[in-house]
């Protein structure tokens, strides 16, 4: 029965993806190895450079609270994945996940991101030195000196780096959680065939039938059923990775969907569909508008830019969403330690409001979750669905 | 600035990733879903239908009953009609038979008596005949002078007789 046959092939996926899972969760497992980067003494032999960076770094006193920068941190990428300061006999440790680096310099260098101890050693991979650098992997010669100028442009080559990091490791968390669900999901239905849904089979239903009849079917048109599994994907794929953002503990809560780069792909798929299915309405419209010949002039960049502005701003809206929900609950937190810095009293008492607010926030987030994976997918959807509109209207020009 | 430059890392890894996801989850989740769900919109609409329908038949059901009701009325009414009718007719016939044979009978009976009368009458009349010749002969006997007075006193004697017969019938 092929019936059976595909159900055996979902399963299958299903424990591959379980599998997948805890492969991403073994550096977690290299923990035992301590990835605290109190500075190994040892190292100070390597180079006179480092061993003044690391002295330096040892007598570092816990500096004072920068928001900025624990708000920056947050939001952008990073090679580790940081988890807590602690404070012991009174020098600042980081306390983080490391997380696999993969540079492509003439070849493969994979090693893990411990080895750079958070910024503080040169690593030696293949006869080549690489160093971290704010957040950026550098090339480097053996006493991994960096060259910048005043503005703190640097000057050093940098590999190209597809290294796992923080917001790769999240993607193929959020990704795995994904396929997993909706494995499950999917198998629910070959099972109960047209009968009743039930658990989770029943919780994506709704969803997948509201965003099917209430948001693509109208916004498409007649050849919606084309385009569902894309709007759908994105949907879901923006709706459970903000989710699984707002979750404030390892390994979850990371910015992936307030990244640019990840919302340059998910616009990047829009533009390419939208573009690869207008008809030639669609393109009558852009280079010969229903406008008098000599106004075409101006009107043919102005629809040009459009063409590319529509997916742009579907990028942009996004990050700018995501990242502002992140920068304003770690802002609330912030506050505490503003203020606890100044005095421990009103530390405490700021905490009240602080946790009050983010409370708040993040209700408030839930639902920008939500809205941000609908008004994507819904706008998708009428850019998808102007670009495929068999009749044409001279009057309705925006 | 930094923040929004997309990193080549991240923007490589996304692009795979998602594609990947794109893929699995068309070929695995939602072609089975989706077709699931038309399926149970179809299986849905046709209950609804078929529901419709089975409505209007029952209706229709209801009306033909009635109509075969009426009909099974209006066919006793029609029975009894006729077996009433037929009842009369059987009995105005028996009537008007006995009625006929009755008739019969007495015109039967009557010709019998004046049958049976007439016979007594002849029957009279003979012994009469007889008698009066018994009377005639002990008359001639005593007196046979003046026998064609005699005779002709007899015969009229006789018709007398016979007038005053017929008078009594």
């Amino acid at each position: 029965m092929p019936e059976n046959k595909e159900l055996s092939t979902i399963e299958k996926l299903q424990k591959f993806t379980i599998i997948v899972i805890f492969t991403l969760f073994s550096p977690i497992f290299t923990f035992a190895n301590p990835t605290i980067s109190a500075i190994d003494t040892a190292n100070a032999g390597k180079s006179e450079q480092h061993a003044v960076h690391a002295e330096a770094h040892d007598q570092v006193k816990p500096e004072a609270f920068n928001p900025g920068t624990m708000i920056l941190d947050h939001v952008k990428d990073a090679h580790d994945w940081h988890i807590l300061d602690y404070t012991s006999n009174g020098v600042s440790h980081p306390l983080s996940v490391p997380l696999p680096i993969i540079l492509y310099d003439n070849g493969l260098h994979v090693f893990m991101s411990s080895k750079f101890e958070h910024g503080h050693a040169v690593v030696e991979s293949k006869g080549n030195f690489y160093k971290l650098h704010e957040g950026h992997i550098y090339k480097t010669e053996a006493d991994g000196h960096i060259e910048a100028n005043a503005k703190k442009v640097v000057s050093n080559a940098a590999p190209l780096d597809f290294s796992i990091t923080k917001n790769v490791f999240a993607l193929l968390l959020g990704a795995v959680i994904i396929l997993l669900v909706f494995l499950t999901a999917s198998k629910g239905y070959k099972k109960r065939g047209v009968g009743a849904p039930k658990g989770i089979q029943s919780l994506l239903e709704i969803l997948i039938v509201f965003m099917k009849d209430e948001v693509i079917k109208p916004s498409v048109g007649k050849h919606y059923a084309k385009y569902l599994p894309l709007l759908l994907t994105i949907f879901f794929f923006i709706f459970i990775n903000n989710l699984l953002g707002l979750i404030p503990f390892f390994p979850f809560g990371a910015n992936l969907t307030g990244n640019i780069s990840v919302t340059l792909i998910l616009a990047l798929f829009i533009f390419i569909v939208v573009n690869f299915s207008g008809n030639k309405h669609y393109w009558k419209h852009i280079f010969m508008p229903d406008v008098p010949v000599a106004l075409w002039i101006l009107l043919i960049p102005i629809e040009i830019l459009g063409v590319v502005l529509k997916p742009f701003v579907l990028m942009l809206r996004l990050f700018a969403n995501i990242t502002a929900g992140h920068t304003i609950i770690l802002g609330f937190f912030s506050l505490i330690f503003i203020f606890g810095q100044m005095n421990i009293v009103a530390g405490y008492g700021t905490a009240l409001f602080s946790v009050a607010f983010t409370l708040f926030m993040s209700v408030l987030e839930l639902l920008v979750a939500f809205l941000q994976a609908y008004v994507f997918t819904l706008l998708a959807a009428l850019y998808i669905g102007s670009a495929t509109e068999e009749h044409h209207h001279a009057e309705e020009h925006h | 600035m930094e923040l929004v430059l997309p990193g080549v890392g991240l923007t490589f890894w996304m692009l795979l990733v998602f594609s990947l996801l794109l893929f699995l989850l068309k070929k695995f989740a939602w072609k089975p879903i989706l077709t699931m769900l038309a399926e149970r919109e179809n299986s849905i609409e046709e209950a609804l239908k078929s529901a419709d329908q089975a409505r209007e038949q029952m209706a229709k059901l209801q009306s033909d009953n009635e109509a075969l009701y009426k009909q099974a009325r209006e066919e006793r009414d029609q029975i009894l009609k006729e077996a009433r009718e037929m009842k009369d007719s059987i009995i105005g016939e028996a009537k008007r038979s006995a009625e006929e044979e009755g008739k019969r009978m007495i015109m039967k009976a009557s010709e019998e008596i004046s049958k049976q009368k007439t016979a007594a009458i002849a029957e009279l009349k003979g012994q009469v005949a007889t008698l009066s010749v018994n009377i005639a002969e002990k008359l001639i006997n005593n007196q046979l002078s003046n026998s064609e007075e005699q005779q002709s006193i007899i015969a009229k004697q006789v018709n007398s007789l016979n007038n005053n017969q017929q008078a009594i019938a």
